[in-house]
């Protein structure tokens, strides 16, 4: 713990960090192609529509000594369709999916089976669904995604700003692709369950990524009080700063989740829990990564197209240079010991320049500042910080 | 160290002003104390100690029915035929015998239907499905569905009383003449003294005047009629005059033509009517399927559970379908309080006009018109005059409730509405067992790894957040065991799935919390202060992002179907549930274990040691101090 909590405390004071911001083209490059990947698998692939979007039945046994091969010949004279046998876990119990019957085909089909199983017909669970039921819940969903969306854009808005708000949704519907491309491309079956874990992302999602908008919130309130920081330096740092926050949060929410994908499709052998579960799972990596790393860049983009934010950073970037004029020779040393502490290229470079400014107002010349680094970042850090 | 000790005193009073629950934390720890107390203390009065559980988890049956929209009638789907389509069905359930089914609307289409296990799932489905048939049967012979014979007795005396001292002639006609058709009838000796103790039972309930029994009217007309008989039936004042002639002729007419050629079928019927068996569930359920699948041309035998009597009725001789409209009024002009008034299309009005004035030259119980809903008899009123018009009214000892059934029963036919199965689920209680087994082992999992995480990652700390988690987990359960019957909630695969993800909400909260102390901490205050500056700001970015789970799982309640529902008012009930814990419990904890040694100190194993977080040493806390805490506090 103390190397992570070290860690946080690094990233916290911005000794190192990750320059999301200032790389956001590469992340957004990352996303856009997760994007198209998802899109192409979604219309090239399509999405495997599990019997309760079609109409169907799905039977499910309890442990039994048939075989599948048997089950399957049995639910296929009986109904006269296709029928796919599953078993679930290692005691025998299977899982036949009989798709585009109608609700008598279905009880034949299931008194066919409970006949071949030696059991009575009520201990053998069916699940007849008529071919409108899957619509419907895919409409309502459909529906409450849009009123939701809409909602929360607005709330957001008001919360935050509307820059916010739609970066937040633009990271949202990101997230919702992603997971619905992952699920063409791997070929998961989509259910009801997989619908409610898709809505439950939404909430989840935002919540990670309300958590760094808040942090951001804060380190930007002053922004065009100081001269010391571009927005998108200050957008970077507050992600830096809440960035163990955000993998904590997630990693948290996803442990249950994970459970759940583990007791679902390990011991269940898959139905309801597995699949409200592996929606959940994917929705909430592509979640944890979305609020990072697209919608604080996203944000960051937008604000610095204000008139405003764009004067200031141009005030810091030319009180900057100033700066860096002045003490041009000696610098460099130091820009790049600092810029191999975090793989950015503008964002590590500025603290250093900071420290520097700060210290020649006091009196006191280079030497002290390189060596004791720590020191001296932890006293600009605050400052920068208090805004 | 005496910069931050001033800070705290400066935060804490600021804070004692605004929220006294901060302040004092005693008071918001007795609080949630005393909310749990009184949460669980129900739980164990209601005797409601665990949740109630859905059909998925428990075993059962559960049917979703949706309504198809008619081609002409596409308004047709709205609350009001919903729920009377609920009435109706639940009726056809419950006359099952089904112990505990459940039926209700769900969205703006949808009816579902839970029937628990270990009631014949197979029939259910049959009544829950099949469109009801509504129509009016004149009744041929009434009978007792009491076999014993003490209240044969009993009745024979009733009878005497309400038949003969309150009414007028006709009823006490009809009395007489009865009794002798019936032993005309039927040559048994048992069958006559059956027949008499349907009368008796018909009198009975008529002079206690405590039952549904009605009578037809025309409207507007004098109430003579209505109490004249038990049941009675009444139309428009405007044909008042010709019905009295008409009725003479017709009747008279009718009744000949009719009692010859059908003596030998009337005979059969009879027989038919004695074996009718109306004494159980099952045996009238087993009648009423028989008789709504006959031929409306053929004559039925059919039970009336409400008065615990049986019928033999002739054929059809108005349908459902002629009836237009149909409402319950409560009669203020005449006193006799509720009424159910009815209009008949142009064919059916003729019909209608027509069987009166034929029903009303007979006697008791000839002159009763039975409405036939799926086999059954729901009301039988008797017929004291011709009723033309189109307009009708019934009257007799209605409640406000039973007249609005009545109604909706004659203007929807059946349902108001025809559904199609949507989806039929069946579940063995052995699957819900495993399902709800399985559940609560990736339950346990879950909670143990995040616990694993925080202790790991939290240390001390940790110990608050599983406090808090526990408390959490306790609301949940009783709230849960509590809503069952408060509210018909049910713990359904999904609602599980939520609770065990908002685990991981519950536990967000907890680190959005903890971080912002330890980021106060890394600045160099003491623990102390770092956790009341740390609050205000955690409180906000908890609150915001709660507000956001809430409201999806707000909208996904509001507008889905199925399974969604119970998967987002799980959802949404712990996400409230969240708010209250962190307010009422984490904080004012943090707050209290902050003036402990163990944690103020930063011990090493407190998850907040200054030195592993990488606070600015105190030395330099000190000299840079004060000038950062004073812009701060103002924010806070």
């Amino acid at each position: 713990m103390s190397r992570l909590g070290d860690l946080g405390a690094r990233l916290y004071r911005g000794e190192i960090g990750v320059d999301f911001v200032g790389r956001r083209k590469i992340w957004y490059g990352v996303s856009v192609l997760i994007t198209v990947l998802a899109f192409a698998g979604v219309l090239i692939r399509g999405l495997h529509m599990g019997v309760e979007f079609e109409g169907g039945a799905v039977f499910t046994t309890s442990a039994t000594e048939v075989s599948v091969e048997e089950a399957r010949e049995v639910a296929e004279e009986a109904s006269g369709s296709q029928a796919l046998v599953q078993t679930l876990g290692d005691d025998g119990s299977m899982r036949i999916q009989v798709s585009g019957l109608d609700t008598d085909q279905s009880n034949a089909t299931r008194e066919a089976l409970a006949e071949e199983l030696g059991i009575p017909t009520d201990s053998l669970n069916a699940e007849v669904i008529g071919p409108s039921w899957g619509d419907q819940i895919a409409n309502k969903a459909w529906q409450g995604l849009g009123i939701f969306l809409v909602l929360v854009v607005i709330y957001l808005a008001i919360a935050f700003e509307w820059r916010m708000a739609l970066a937040a949704l633009i990271a949202l519907i990101h997230d919702l692709t992603i997971t619905v491309g992952v699920y063409a491309l791997v070929g998961f079956e989509v259910t009801p369950g997989t619908v409610i874990g898709l809505l439950t992302i939404l909430g989840y999602s935002l919540y990670d990524t309300v958590v760094v908008f808040d942090g951001l919130k804060e380190q930007t309130r002053h922004f065009t009080r100081q001269t010391r920081y571009t927005y998108a330096e200050l957008a970077n740092r507050s992600l830096n700063g809440t960035l163990v926050r955000s993998i904590n949060t997630s990693v948290v929410a996803l442990l249950p989740v994970g459970a759940l994908l583990f007791i679902g499709g390990g011991l269940l052998g898959g139905g309801m829990l597995n699949d409200i579960a592996l929606s959940l799972f994917v929705g909430l990596t592509a979640g944890a990564y979305s609020s990072i790393v697209i919608a604080t860049p996203l944000v960051s983009d937008l604000k610095s197209r204000e008139p405003e934010v764009r004067a200031q950073d141009k005030r810091v970037l030319a009180k900057r240079a100033k700066r860096a004029d002045g003490a041009e020779g000696e610098e460099h040393p130091e820009d790049e010991a600092v810029a191999s502490g975090a793989e950015a290229d503008d964002e590590p470079v500025e603290p250093a320049d900071d420290e520097s400014a700060a210290p020649a107002g006091v009196g006191a010349p280079r030497g002290p500042r390189r060596q004791p680094a720590a020191r001296s970042r932890g006293r600009g850090r605050p400052s920068g910080k208090r805004r | 160290m005496a910069t931050p000790k001033k800070d705290l005193g400066s935060s804490r009073k600021r804070d004692l002003g605004s929220r006294a629950a901060q302040g004092k934390p005693g008071r918001a720890l007795f609080l949630i104390v005393l909310i749990m107390g009184g949460l669980i203390g129900g739980m164990f009065a209601s005797g409601h100690t665990s949740p109630r559980l859905g059909i998925d988890l428990a075993g059962g049956t559960s049917i979703t029915l949706s309504a198809v929209p008619d081609g002409d009638n596409q308004d047709a789907i709205n609350t009001t035929n919903l729920n009377t389509a609920v009435n109706i069905i639940e009726r056809r359930v419950n006359g099952l015998g089904v112990s505990e089914a459940e039926v209700q609307t769900q969205g703006d289409r949808n009816i579902i239907v839970n029937i628990p296990k270990g009631s014949d799932e197979q029939q259910a489905r049959e009544q829950v499905g099949t469109t009801a048939e509504l129509g009016f049967r004149p009744v041929l012979s009434a009978t007792s569905a009491q076999p014993l014979p003490e209240d044969t007795g009993e009745g024979t005396g009733d009878t005497g009383d309400t038949g003969e001292t309150g009414d007028t002639e006709g009823s006490a006609d009809t009395g007489g003449s009865e009794e002798t058709a019936d032993s005309g009838d039927s040559a048994d000796s048992q069958d006559s003294a059956g027949t008499e103790g349907d009368t008796a039972t018909e009198g009975d309930t008529g002079a206690e005047s405590d039952t549904t029994d009605q009578g037809l009217a025309p409207l507007g007309q004098g109430g003579s009629a209505t109490t004249a008989s038990n049941a009675s039936f009444t139309t428009d004042q405007a044909d008042e005059g010709d019905t009295g002639g008409d009725t003479g002729d017709t009747g008279g007419d009718a009744g000949d033509a009719a009692t010859d050629p059908a003596q030998q079928e009337a005979a059969e019927l009879q027989a038919q009517l004695d074996a009718l068996d109306c004494s159980t569930d099952e045996a009238r359920l087993a009648s009423s399927r028989a008789a709504g699948q006959a031929d409306p041309e053929e004559p039925i035998v059919a039970c009336y559970p409400d008065q615990d009597a049986k019928y033999a009725l002739g054929p059809v001789a108005v349908p459902g379908t002629d009836v237009t409209d149909a409402s319950a009024v409560y009669d203020t002009q005449r006193g006799q309080g509720w009424i159910v008034q009815m209009e008949f299309s142009t064919a059916g009005a003729g019909r209608f006009a027509d069987v009166t004035a034929d029903l009303a030259t007979q006697v008791q119980p000839m002159n009763q018109f039975a409405i036939v809903l799926d086999g059954e008899v729901v009301s039988a009123p008797s017929v004291s005059e011709r009723l033309g018009g189109g307009r009708a009214e019934i009257s007799g000892s209605f409640t406000q409730e039973t007249s609005e059934d009545l109604a909706n029963i004659l203007k929807y036919g059946a349902l108001p509405l025809s559904f199609e199965e949507a989806s039929v689920s069946t579940v063995s209680p052995t699957l819900g067992g495993e399902q709800l087994e399985a559940g609560l082992i990736a339950g346990g999992i879950g909670l143990a790894l995040v616990v694993i995480y925080m202790l790991v990652y939290y240390r001390g700390l940790s110990l608050i957040a599983v406090a808090s988690l526990l408390v959490s987990t306790v609301l949940t359960y009783t709230l849960m065991s509590l809503l069952g019957p408060a509210i018909g909630f049910a713990l359904n695969l999904p609602a599980v799935c939520g609770a065990i993800v908002a685990i991981g909400i519950t536990a967000d909260s907890f680190i959005v919390y903890f971080e912002r102390i330890r980021d106060e901490v890394r600045e160099g205050r003491s623990l102390r202060p770092a956790v009341e500056r740390a609050w205000p700001r955690a409180r906000r970015t908890i609150l915001v992002s709660d507000f956001v789970s809430f409201l999806a799982a707000a909208v996904l309640f509001v507008v889905t179907v199925g399974k969604v529902q119970g998967f987002a008012f799980t959802l949404g009930l712990t996400t409230l549930l969240d708010v209250v814990v962190v307010f009422l419990f984490t904080k004012p904890l943090m707050t209290l274990l902050a003036r402990r040694k163990f944690f103020s100190s930063g011990h090493s194993w407190s998850g907040l040691d200054p030195k592993r977080l990488g606070a600015r040493t105190p030395f330099r806390g000190a000299r840079r101090g004060p000038a950062p805490v004073q812009p701060d506090v103002k924010e806070a």
